[in-house]
């Protein structure tokens, strides 16, 4: 009797270690944080080419990580990207209308992301709102053909 | 020459005849879901297969990361991007190694004595004395080590990770020093916790499944000798072993293969 309880209990002690590991790896390794998904809202921006930015990207502000790249999709009208962001919903109707969002890189072989500046306007984007002014991904190959082509100019 | 062609039918036969055994096997006992007196038996084999089998999962987790941490470090630092250590050990190990290495070790550990020890009782006459007296062997015998490796893996799975990072964290950060906030922070920003941690739960739950099916079924259907028995036991090793790493190529390329 004695021995089958000492067994209980590890066996409890076993599972109470395992399922309290997989906290430590939600928790701790892969960052998960209890938000409700209410806390955000959404813009729009379009850019003429988005290089190789992903859904789920970092979108920053000074460097200050401020949302996510929600999702991308192709804009038929104008056949460009049309980038919906996500962001901290502390920001709503903070941001001036003239705000910029460009397509930076992390590093010189980094993943991609999206960085926004404030304007000076003092109208502000609302949930919804459209980004007008960006900048797209600096792509490697038309930089080169820009270089050799004014090098021939010249 | 048709005496060759008909050697292989037999043996294609016979494949799929053990096939088939294997396949009505875990059918029948997996349906002996533990019930109120069979909790014991579960709670017993829990404690063998699990509990035992802790000490060599969590210290080979403890010196993989290691060693991943140091191997990362040494790649890394060429590109000076040692602050994704983190994220490398993390990835490699929730991903791919944890899943997949203790699969290999409980197979070994475990799954080799499960094979024995119901090779043993077949051997010895014990299974069909239970069958005689009105005690179904597959509920009584089998279905709880089925279900106690289908619990036990995945526990072990989530342990050898932990360990794993920590040890990746003591040589990274206290030996080579790597700044301690990106090792961590660079980890929690690419970990998704379900298409990571999830997606290696699931491998470890499928390869939990299939290395406990092979190590009991081939206890259960080896030829009762001592030959019989040293036989079954390694093909238990044998087969785990392959299906584990077969397995895993395939899910891998289910899972991640679309990014």
């Amino acid at each position: 009797m004695k021995r089958s309880k000492m067994m209980e209990l590890g066996v409890g002690l076993f599972m109470l270690a395992g399922i309290l590991g997989l906290v430590f790896l939600g928790l701790r390794v892969s960052g998960l944080t209890f938000t409700s998904p209410g806390e955000s809202f959404r813009l729009e921006a379009n850019f003429a080419n988005i290089g190789s930015l992903k859904p789920r990207a970092r979108v920053t502000m000074a460097g200050v990580t401020v949302g996510r790249v929600a999702a991308i999709e192709l804009d038929t009208e104008w056949y460009d990207a049309r980038v919906i962001l996500e962001l901290d919903a502390r920001l709503e109707n903070q941001l001036s209308r003239d705000t910029t969002a460009a397509i930076l890189t992390a590093g010189l072989l980094g993943e991609q992301y999206v960085g926004l500046s404030v304007g000076g306007d003092p109208e502000t984007l609302a949930s919804g709102d459209i980004i007008h002014d960006t900048q797209s991904a600096v792509v490697l190959e038309e930089l080169i053909q820009q270089f050799v082509s004014n090098m021939v100019s010249n | 020459m048709i005496e060759a062609i008909m050697r292989l039918g037999r043996r294609g036969c016979h494949l799929l005849e053990a096939l088939g055994r294997a396949g009505i096997f875990l059918a029948q006992s997996a349906v002996g879901v533990p019930s109120r007196e069979g909790w014991h038996l579960w709670l017993k084999q829990m404690h063998f297969v699990g509990v035992l089998s802790l000490a060599i999962v969590l210290v080979s987790g403890l010196f993989i990361g290691m060693v991943l941490a140091l191997q990362g470090y040494t790649i890394l630092v060429d590109f000076g991007a040692e602050q994704a250590l983190g994220q490398m050990v993390a990835l490699s190990l929730v991903r791919e190694l944890a899943p997949v290495v203790a699969a290999l070790l409980f197979a070994g550990r475990a799954g080799s004595a499960l094979t024995a020890e119901i090779g043993l009782m077949k051997a010895t006459e014990q299974l069909s004395s239970m069958e005689m007296i009105g005690v179904d062997p597959l509920r009584r015998v089998v279905a709880p080590r089925l279900w106690a490796g289908f619990v036990a893996l995945p526990l072990l799975t989530v342990g050898f990770s932990v360990v794993g990072i920590y040890g990746g964290y003591l040589v990274g950060v206290d030996w080579l020093g790597v700044f301690e906030g990106s090792y961590w922070s660079n980890m929690q920003a690419s970990v998704e916790f379900l298409a990571d941690i999830g997606n290696g739960m699931v491998k470890s739950l499928v390869f939990a499944l299939v290395v406990t099916w092979i190590a009991v079924f081939q206890g259960y259907d080896l030829v009762p000798t001592s030959e019989g028995i040293s036989r079954a036991t390694t093909r238990t090793v044998v087969y785990s072993s392959l299906a584990v790493l077969g397995l895993d190529f395939v899910l891998t390329a289910m899972m991640f293969g679309g990014i």
